[in-house]
């Protein structure tokens, strides 16, 4: 793993990685590949991916309202707020 | 006070010996005497927790309140809790409150619990040693030098500093039983899905189980009969009847067969801690369970598959945190990339980093197969691994960690030795099995810790076999030297 992919990895998981950890990051993720990699030597031929323990299926409900409205709890913990909205920077010019 | 078990604080405060508050006061005021050494607390909530002992004292007084009413214990900062700081051990989450109570939060506010604090824990749980905390490491109390593991690292260390009489912990890899096995406590991971996961902040949705650390198996079995429940609001939890978990603890183990898998003897294991272990398949013989040595062929590629599944889960998991809703936002952004990469890259520390980048790269296009659907495979032979050897057997028995605590920065640069720390424990989260890990021994003054495996569901077999075992020996009564 370089420098150059783990700036193009940071930038897809919006993860600022600044330039002086950038070395030792990508030393250490090549090693935890390199421990990864030993799931090559397994014959997973036609087993089917395993996402649950118990192979559960989405559980479905009724498309009925049944949590309360709790705007103001939720936004009195945002970093900035107006009118009931969350502020970001500007996105279009 | 604080030598006390769960059943025996329920019992004396149910014969009136002394009250909710006046336990709770003792605690309160060991813990701020005594955990700056240890520093297992991130916060003391001291109003909640007398007012919750008054309500419990009324409670009491009826005559009629159930089992864990009045008893204090600990939550891992990992479980969010209405009004009181909930940070996971996170710069992101400083100063987050939460607006709910976690579901197991508010099922131990109605069985009568007290709530003495949070606790310090790894990272978003990411981590085996609790060196990873934004709050700084917690102390094991056997040996202040060392670590107490992790990343319930706080709730192992304020239970066996008896700053607590017991702690509630989750468990992603190993981190109730390495921490247990460490602190020389009772651990239980219960089987995925038994516990409600709402309200506990998510690392590997498919892993994650909330359990406890306790001092004795019947603690565990006290605290999952208030733990266990059925949530809509957790689309993973598992609509299973829940038994009275302290029903069967009693239960003869005669003709019991426990399986000892062969793969958890092997290169790694310290002598002292193998040698534990042989003593405790010895003890169960004398308790006339039958051993049978088992295989679990694919064991050895557990932690691999496992740092894929987890990374990928938690990339996806901690994206919610975008310094927009809540948690950590930087100062002065550009432009909103600019917002996301850098309260990100403030609010996370290394090792959440790297698991991010991890994750990121293995759910990225063209890597997809050959990283998270291979490891999904993998895991399904892990699994199957498990359900053939049940087939066989009643439990399975083995080490819960290669060797005992060790000291602090001793794997601090290598992300791959610490991840071995998880060698036992990782694979039964991968199958979503009910785990514990009880002490058996001292190895070189410091406790190690016996693992204990369980089929789908059983953790009633599972803590019988474990209260038996300490019915027959003390190494559960053993106690870290507290510098009073």
């Amino acid at each position: 793993m370089e420098a150059k992919e783990i700036e193009k990895l940071a930038k897809l998981a919006r993860l600022e990685i600044t330039q002086e950890t950038i070395d030792e990051t990508a030393k250490s993720i090549t090693e935890v590949l390199a421990l990864v990699d030993q799931l090559q030597s397994a014959d997973t031929g036609d087993i089917a991916p395993m996402a649950h323990p118990l192979d559960a299926v989405q559980v479905l409900r009724k498309d009925e309202v049944t949590e309360s409205d709790t705007r103001e709890q939720l936004q009195a913990i945002a970093p900035a707020t107006e009118d009931g909205l969350y502020l970001v920077p500007k996105v279009i010019d | 006070m604080h030598n006390l078990t769960i059943a025996e604080i329920s019992k004396k405060l149910q014969e009136k010996e002394f009250s909710s508050k006046e336990i709770t006061q003792h605690f309160l005021d060991r813990i701020k005497r005594l955990d700056g050494t240890y520093n297992s607390f991130i916060t003391l909530t001291e109003q909640e927790a007398l007012a919750q002992a008054e309500a419990a004292d009324k409670r009491l007084a009826t005559g009629d309140a159930p089992t864990m009413c009045g008893v204090p214990i600990a939550h891992k900062d990992i479980f969010c809790t209405q009004g009181v700081k909930t940070t996971c051990g996170s710069r992101m989450l400083e100063n987050f409150i939460a607006p709910y109570d976690a579901t197991i939060v508010s099922n131990y506010k109605t069985a009568g619990a007290v709530t003495l604090g949070k606790t310090n824990m790894d990272e978003f749980a990411m981590g085996s040693s609790n060196e990873t905390s934004y709050f700084g490491s917690v102390k094991n109390p056997w040996d202040v030098e060392c670590v107490p593991g992790g990343s319930s690292g706080g709730s192992a260390a304020c239970v066996a500093a008896q700053l607590a009489p017991a702690a509630s912990a989750t468990d992603t890899g190993g981190s109730i039983r390495q921490p247990a096995s460490l602190c020389g406590l009772t651990g239980l991971k219960p089987t995925y899905g038994r516990v409600s996961r709402w309200g506990m902040i998510a690392f590997a949705s498919s892993l994650d189980q909330a359990g406890t650390l306790t001092k004795t198996a019947e603690d565990s079995a006290i605290m999952l009969n208030v733990m266990a429940s059925y949530d809509a609001k957790d689309s993973t939890c598992v609509n299973e009847p829940i038994p009275d978990y302290t029903a069967t603890l009693n239960d003869s183990i005669k003709g019991l067969t426990i399986g000892v898998p062969k793969e958890y003897f092997g290169e790694g294991l310290h002598p002292g801690t193998e040698l534990a272990v042989k003593n405790a398949i010895e003890t169960y013989e004398k308790l006339g369970a039958k051993i049978k040595e088992i295989s679990l062929p694919h064991s050895s590629l557990s932690v691999p598959a496992y740092y894929v599944i987890a990374p990928a889960e938690c990339s996806a998991n901690l994206s919610r945190f975008d310094g927009v809703r809540y948690g950590h936002r930087c100062e002065d952004p550009k432009n909103l990339e600019d917002l996301y990469m850098r309260s990100r890259g403030e609010g996370f520390g290394p090792e959440v980093k790297r698991r991010i980048l991890v994750g990121t790269y293995a759910l990225s296009a063209g890597y997809y197969d050959a990283y998270y659907s291979k490891a999904q495979k993998v895991r399904r032979l892990i699994k199957q691994d498990f359900v053939d050897a049940f087939k066989d057997v009643d439990v399975i028995l083995g080490p819960t960690s290669p060797s005992p605590a060790f000291k602090f920065g001793a794997k601090g640069d290598d992300p791959v030795a610490m991840y071995l720390e998880d060698i036992y424990t990782i694979a039964t989260n991968l199958a979503g099995l009910p785990g514990m890990s009880i002490p058996c021994g001292l190895v070189e003054d410091k406790p190690v810790g016996l693992q204990l495996i369980g089929n789908f569901f059983a953790e009633g077999k599972l803590l019988n076999v474990a209260h038996q075992f300490q019915l027959a020996t003390d190494f559960h009564t053993l106690r870290a030297k507290v510098d009073e």
